[in-house]
């Protein structure tokens, strides 16, 4: 029976298609976008737009200035070259990825913002250079992105290795920082459009209304920036500018959808066709593996004609047939929480799922905590199946007061089929009355954990990494074919502080003042108040008497 | 004959000499006119101090005014917007992306390519005084940035809770109209306007003009010394107040305004009379050098821009020659690049057995124990 439909209308405009989103003849810049959907087992609607520029150009070569931009935008061009970065991945998502209900993401994003950079091996001052970075991108992404200092930097050591093109791995020369308190709205997706080529004008850039995106369980934007092949031989590099857009809809609330499609779309039809009924049906089916999974789509290749029929638009409708099957389970799966009581202590529970049924695989785990949580490392425990778990790797980085946030890196063997519980002990601190924030009841936010595993694939990964993939599939470089990289980010956590009653200057002053002006005042007076009887003044006639009798020395009237 | 032609072509010589003169004079008034306000370009700044879901009518309140002035022509580079809550993407909100001001949801004010500058915990006193004054860090990017001049026509608008002399900011400070007073007479000494208008929609908003004593301002405030300023009508889907009373008339005012109108500052002074608004709105022009009635609202509020006539011909530089690529050189030997490992296990195990021998190395202060092909193990503590 039909649960619901999504409708979209288009009006073509191919002359403006031909001249801006195309790969330009002559030069080096080329740029793909694709949007894939993908409805989910509890009911939403999974969307996943991709935009790629692919720009040819070395920005630290010797004595050439980079100044002619097409279709790579000025305002990163700049920022690149300036801070000599060698990647850049920020990202701004609103909700948390449920990934029970939803399995794994394209691209996973914690909530919040989120920031990390490697840096060239040229760079002396890599704070320096991280300061200024933040101060930048807050500017170009309308965010608050300067409040990014020391305090919730860290460094990891193993973890966020490079996905560009690269051999050095110098750890040195890496940030990451999360924000998770960070709103996402129009105005940071405002910028992110005008990043793209065509801005909001052509291609599938014109489908983002911000009432629709907005109004959805989760909503996540982000921009990655790194070198790769520019062809098959890999011998030279190119600036890969990848801008993402992950949105999850809940159906119920959302209603009607979209304005118009262009360039690729591709359609999850899932392993079996029962679960709904696409129409129009396409010709065009093709498979990809992506996070160890096979599965079909339809394309709908927007450059082509023929895509858009005699109306010269593309109605999609999607008509659910009842409830479908069992959804896949992700194979990896992370949750947290702050259990204890009270103000003093509380202790982190980190719980990491292995689902499949017989094969163990390693994770790293990292943790950043801030500060003003002082982690117990004396009391953390690792156990699996109730029995301890020995990691191969730990790195911590204590935390100094107001200069350094906790870090705290493991590589975990899980055994399969079984639940990981990490526990660590920590004490809350009392903060400087200035340092809360102006609404410190409502908590203070912990970033999201960060697991990141080579989960053992079903299905052979292709190593060959091509141009003509689908963006979805290639975002991630995949090594070997027995395995596929996956990050898995847990809840962020919101803890209270003790707080102190911040009205109570006032009311110990005045309450003080009182206390003075009343007893102190009353035994001063006590102590040195003297009484004087006052003589009650004469009537004119008296007073000109005594006048007279004052010159002539006579006593005077009373 | 010959006399009559000589005078129909001696008119006609002259009709064709004075046509051209007189419509220069017409443009030369015209051009008179344009120039006698003395600014060359506009910046806004506009801010709203309060925190808190219930405060959903200060945002409301700044997002119209910043709807207004961007429509009547400042571009978004030209205005600094401090939003010190999020309202639109509220969870609260019942409609996301949206900040009505008008109930029946009638006027979405935030638009779809709004741009906050400032936004959470960043507005406060400090920042505010510091966009005023031009004295920010270094690192600060443009957008953030009031890049004003001695030509400048600054529009100043702020919303909150405020009360006598002194203006609330996020429920944990406030500014008081000395303050104000002296930031803007630091504004007048370094030549960073050429005119202000000062707008503020709090109770008691005249309080915080009363002490400003630098020339060429211009204030208005909602409501006098001992009065509240007081908010419009709730709409029930959201459940809040949705604008003050004062910034609602002063949007419905400003909707009539066109970027070529002639409205002046006295159609201004009279939104919102005491029988709509409740509160009396007050106004100060002592310190502004022109009248008031030859000031437009487009001299503040929009951005009109001047345009220079120039009969020169100027000659451009030749086109940027794109740079010539490398050829390729067959000979040597490039090898192709790689991407690298995203989780290399043994290595990260390798790394952990490096830290534990450089540990042992310095506890014993002998020879490795076991040779391993560590390269240089920096201290992680660095």
């Amino acid at each position: 029976f039909r649960l619901s439909s999504l409708i979209g209308h288009i009006s073509t405009c191919p002359s403006l298609i031909g001249q801006c989103c195309q790969r330009h003849p002559g030069s080096v810049d080329e740029f793909q976008e694709e949007l894939v959907i993908r409805p989910l087992h509890s009911g939403d609607i999974y969307a996943s737009f991709q935009f790629r520029t692919l720009w040819d150009t070395d920005f630290l070569q010797e004595g050439q200035k980079v100044s002619h931009y097409r279709l790579f935008p000025k305002s990163l061009g700049q920022v690149l070259s300036k801070f000599s970065v060698r990647e850049l991945h920020i990202s701004f998502t609103q909700g948390f990825w449920r990934t029970m209900q939803w399995g794994q993401p394209f691209i996973p994003s914690p909530p919040g913002a989120e920031l990390w950079v490697w840096f060239h091996d040229t760079v002396s001052d890599v704070d320096g250079n991280w300061k200024e970075l933040t101060n930048v991108l807050s500017g170009i992404f309308c965010a608050s992105l300067n409040f990014i200092d020391l305090t919730n930097t860290v460094q990891p050591s193993a973890s966020f290795k490079p996905l560009g093109l690269g051999n050095a791995t110098d750890h040195r020369f890496l940030r990451y920082a999360t924000l998770p308190r960070e709103i996402v709205c129009t105005e940071n997706l405002t910028p992110w459009k005008k990043l793209l080529p065509c801005g909001s004008k052509a291609g599938l850039a014109v489908l983002l209304k911000s009432e629709k995106l907005f109004h959805s369980s989760f909503h996540s934007q982000a921009v990655h920036i790194r070198p790769v092949c520019q062809d098959e031989q890999c011998t030279s590099k190119a600036w890969e500018l990848r801008q993402t857009l992950n949105v999850v809809f809940d159906l119920y609330t959302a209603g009607q959808g979209k304005k118009a499609f262009r360039s690729s779309i591709y359609l999850n039809c899932g392993k079996t066709g029962e679960l709904f009924e696409l129409s129009p049906a396409t010709p065009l089916l093709s498979q990809a593996v992506v996070l160890g999974d096979r599965r079909t789509y339809s394309v709908f290749d927007l450059t082509r004609a023929e895509t858009f029929g005699q109306l010269r638009s593309l109605n999609l409708l999607l008509r659910w047939k009842g409830d479908g099957g069992e959804m896949l389970r992700p194979l990896l799966h992370a949750e947290r929480y702050v259990a204890g009581f009270g103000l003093q202590t509380g202790e982190i529970h980190t719980v990491i799922y292995n689902n499949h049924p017989y094969r163990a695989f390693p994770v790293l785990l990292m943790d950043s905590v801030p500060w003003y949580l002082q982690l117990y490392i004396h009391t953390l425990t690792v156990t699996s199946k109730s029995r301890d778990n020995k990691p191969s790797y730990i790195h911590y980085q204590p935390a100094k007061d107001r200069h350094r946030p906790h870090l705290l890196e493991m590589l975990i063997q899980l055994p399969p089929h079984s639940m990981t519980e990490v526990t660590v002990q920590f004490e809350r601190a009392l903060l400087k009355w200035t340092e809360y924030t102006p609404d410190p009841n409502h908590g203070f936010y912990v970033g999201s954990s960060v697991v990141s595993a080579l989960v053992p694939s079903m299905v052979a990964m292709s190593t060959n990494f091509t141009q003509d993939q689908p963006l979805f599939s290639s975002f991630v470089p995949v090594k070997e074919e027995s395995s596929y990289f996956v990050r898995v980010y847990t809840e962020p956590l919101l803890v209270n502080l003790p707080t102190p009653d911040f009205s109570m200057p006032y009311n110990v002053i005045c309450l003080t003042c009182t206390v003075v002006a009343v007893g102190y005042g009353s035994f001063y007076n006590l102590l040195t108040r003297t009484f004087q009887v006052d003589e009650p003044s004469l009537p004119l006639a008296k007073r000109l008497a005594n006048l007279i009798r004052r010159i002539r020395g006579v006593p005077l009237l009373t | 004959m010959n006399y009559c032609n000589l005078i129909t072509i001696f008119a006609f010589i002259n009709l064709l000499v004075s046509i051209p003169h007189g419509y220069s004079n017409y443009v030369e008034t015209k051009a008179g006119q344009f120039f006698s306000s003395g600014h060359t370009n506009n910046w806004a700044v506009l801010v709203c101090t309060s925190r808190f879901w219930f405060n959903y009518r200060h945002v409301a309140n700044t997002l119209s005014v910043y709807r207004s002035v961007k429509r009547l022509g400042i571009p978004d580079s030209h205005i600094v917007l401090m939003l010190a809550d999020d309202m639109a993407c509220n969870y609260r909100n019942p409609k996301p992306a949206t900040v009505f001001s008008h109930k029946n949801m009638e006027l979405n004010v935030y638009g779809d390519d709004v741009e906050v500058d400032y936004r959470g915990y960043e507005v406060t006193v400090e920042n505010f005084l510091r966009v005023l004054t031009g004295r920010l860090p270094p690192s600060t990017p443009r957008s953030k940035r009031l890049l004003s001049d001695d030509r400048s026509n600054i529009l100043i608008y702020l919303t909150g809770h405020g009360g006598n002399g002194f203006l609330k900011f996020q429920d944990s400070e406030e500014i008081s109209n000395m303050e104000l007073a002296d930031a803007f007479e630091q504004m007048w000494q370094k030549r960073r306007y050429n005119e202000l208008l000062f707008i503020i929609d709090t109770c008691q908003g005249a309080s915080m003009y009363e002490r400003f004593y630098s020339p060429n301002l211009m204030a208005l405030a909602s409501s006098q010394v001992g009065e509240d300023s007081l908010s419009h009508q709730p709409d029930l889907g959201i459940g809040v107040h949705l604008m003050d009373k004062y910034t609602f008339y002063l949007l419905e005012f400003l909707e009539e305004v066109h970027p070529a109108s002639q409205a002046n500052m006295n159609d201004l002074f009279k939104v919102c009379p005491q029988s709509q608004c409740v509160s009396t709105p007050g106004h100060r022009t002592d310190l502004f050098q022109r009248d008031p009635g030859s000031v437009l609202i487009t001299d503040f509020f929009g951005s009109v821009r001047k345009v220079e006539i120039t009969k020169d011909t100027i000659n451009l530089t030749s086109p940027v020659e794109p740079p010539i690529k490398r050829s390729g050189s067959s000979d040597i030997q490039i090898e192709s690049l790689t991407y690298v490992d995203q989780l290399p296990v043994a290595e990260i195990i390798h790394q952990q057995d490096c830290l534990e021998a450089n540990v042992t190395r310095c506890r014993r202060k002998q020879q490795r124990t076991r040779k391993l092909n560590c390269q240089v193990v920096e201290k992680q503590t660095a």
